[in-house]
């Protein structure tokens, strides 16, 4: 896969983020690196192998459906850069 | 085009289902409706930098049993993945949810069709998901307000396979689907509250095609009517893009019940990217054999087992049968009192009757029936017992469904019982004949109707707690 200026206005899109009219290209040939280096895994023939999604060897870890309390409202907002109302307030987001 | 194609609507719909948890799925908040603002949030479900979601087991219980109720597969080895979308209803910028091994598959229910016959429409997959938050738009600062106290309560997505030909196939699905889970346990599927949403893609194409056409997506759909209007809408907005030479641009629209039309929604939903990529913080889930066979064994009677044993035990229409097993509460409703040994049809003629004329009348759904079930019974009793006339009981069931009285005891503070004393009866009926000399010289010289108002100016008289067959006969004997 080649990495395109195309595919880092993509990206910039997809991560709300701007770079720097002057990192572009160092950014283009990093992500294109990084590629390839994943790259050497088509090296090896994976024929009839599962991909695999997690390391352990572990399944079926659940806890039980019992209610705990919640935290305070005032810590639930504590972050919040805007709030209203015990609401968090946000920039608007409807049409 | 000419005028004359006759056009077929195709859809698929993707319901949401909040499952009936005590807790979130993958935190231990409660997942009670309602609620102050962000009262039921805590660093997982408002995706604070470093938390871990622990899955709620009762979330792969209720999944498994209700793929099972709508005959799925149910896959062994699950994983959840990550959809990402960049959105102030999701803490995260990430939902958890299934993409590439949904918990079921290749299921079915099956449906009356339109025109008679049965119909199997089927269920592509169900997989399970966490719900997001609710925004309000702020009018004052122009801004979004956000709770997160839905999100992270658990869903299940059931994609059903574009099988519907009609607004009425739509809905008959819909009411079906929503009885089943209620019988299973699984929901409570309360539409007003938002607990069962349905997002439907339609497409239209020529009648004879095999071809399907470009299809829009739906969203905000929060009752059967709306969803019927918003199905006759936009199928008509379809055909008459194509038949004035235009095309139908895949998108995404909101139905907006008040203006009885669809909005595209804004483009930008167009060009979403979601970049799934498995769940790394949750280990795969597997499901076995031996638990498969215990949650099938675990099922209740379904609606449609039950409707048939309606009709073949208990002798009921198979209208009624169909009617009533379209609801948990009014089976619940039903069979409670003919277990307190009530009579079925006689129950069945309330609940079909005056139960039905209640709901619709005041626009509440059966699950909002908010009196002891009982009462139904202790009413029809107090009918059998001759204690009050049908039309006092139909007046007292009134009160029953608004206020939840006692009938019992509405009917002695209101002193409603048939006067039973045939002495109070005569001597109200003997004043009524004195009062009304014409009428009773009319009935001599035979008019027949001069006795309909003698029989009603007596029951007046009676406040219509008498029987209306003892009354006719005294005022008769006393006309001589």
């Amino acid at each position: 896969m080649v990495i395109t200026d195309e595919l880092v206005t993509y990206l910039e899109a997809l991560g709300r983020i701007k770079l720097p009219e002057e990192s572009r290209a160092k950014a283009q040939s990093d992500l294109q690196e990084i590629l390839q280096y994943i790259d050497t895994l088509s090296e090896l023939d994976t024929e009839g192998i599962e991909p695999m999604s997690h390391a352990l060897p572990l399944t079926n870890v659940m806890r039980d459906d019992e209610v705990q309390p919640s935290i305070p409202t005032e810590d639930v907002l504590a972050n919040a850069p805007a709030q209203k109302d015990n609401y968090f307030l946000v920039p608007r987001s409807f049409e | 085009m000419a005028k004359t194609t006759s056009w077929e609507i195709v859809m698929g719909l993707e319901v949401h289902v909040e499952l009936a948890t005590k807790t979130k799925i993958f935190c231990s908040c409660t997942t009670e409706f309602g609620g102050d603002p962000n009262t039921h949030c805590c660093p997982i479900c408002t995706g604070m930098p470093g938390v871990l979601p622990s899955l709620n087991r009762q979330v792969v219980n209720y999944a498994t049993r209700a793929g099972l109720a709508l005959n799925c597969e149910i896959t062994r080895y699950n994983k959840f993945d990550r959809k990402n979308y960049f959105y102030p209803d999701l803490p995260k910028a990430y939902q958890i949810s299934q993409l590439y091994l949904p918990i079921c598959r290749n299921g079915g229910v099956e449906i009356e069709a339109e025109g008679g016959g049965k119909k199997i429409i089927g269920i592509h997959e169900i997989h399970m998901e966490e719900d997001a938050g609710k925004l309000v738009h702020d009018p004052w600062t122009d801004s979004t307000m956000v709770d997160y106290n839905r999100c992270g309560v658990p869903l299940i997505e059931i994609v059903s396979e574009p099988d519907f030909r009609s607004a009425n196939e739509v809905i008959r699905y819909l009411e079906k689907l929503k009885a089943i889970l209620q019988f299973i346990g699984v929901s409570d599927c309360k539409m007003q509250e938002g607990s069962l949403r349905a997002d439907i893609n339609l497409s239209v194409r020529p009648v004879g095609s095999d071809k399907f056409g470009t299809r829009t997506e739906m969203k905000n759909m929060n009752s059967f009517k709306a969803i019927a209007r918003a199905i006759n809408g936009e199928s008509k907005r379809q055909i008459e893009v194509l038949e004035e030479g235009g095309t139908v641009k895949q998108e995404t629209r909101r139905w907006d019940d008040n203006k009885d039309a669809s909005f595209a929604m804004r483009s930008k939903e167009d060009a979403q990217d979601y970049k799934y990529f498995p769940e790394p913080d949750l280990i795969p889930i597997e499901i076995s054999e031996e638990v498969i066979k215990q949650t099938r064994n675990s099922l209740p009677e379904l609606p449609e087992a039950k409707r048939q044993r309606y009709v073949s035990e208990l002798g009921l229409s198979e209208y009624d049968a169909a009617q009533i097993t379209t609801s948990k509460y009014l089976v619940a409703l039903f069979e409670e009192n003919l277990a307190a040994g009530y009579p079925a049809k006689e129950l069945a003629n309330w609940i079909m009757g005056e139960v039905m004329r209640m709901l619709s009348d005041s626009g509440k759904e059966p699950e909002e029936m908010g009196f002891d079930y009982r009462y139904l019974g202790a009413l029809i009793g107090m009918v059998q017992k001759n204690e009050i006339t049908r039309n006092t009981a139909k007046k007292v069931f009134k009160a029953v469904f608004e206020e939840g009285c006692d009938p019992v005891k509405y009917v002695e503070e209101h002193n409603l019982k048939t006067v039973t004393d045939t002495g109070a009866v005569k001597k109200a009926i003997e004043e009524v004949v004195a009062a009304n000399q014409k009428s009773v010289d009319e009935y001599k010289s035979g008019k027949e109707k001069a006795l309909q108002y003698l029989i009603g100016q007596s029951m007046r008289a009676l406040r219509g707690k008498a029987d209306p067959q003892t009354v006719t006969a005294i005022l008769k004997e006393l006309l001589g």
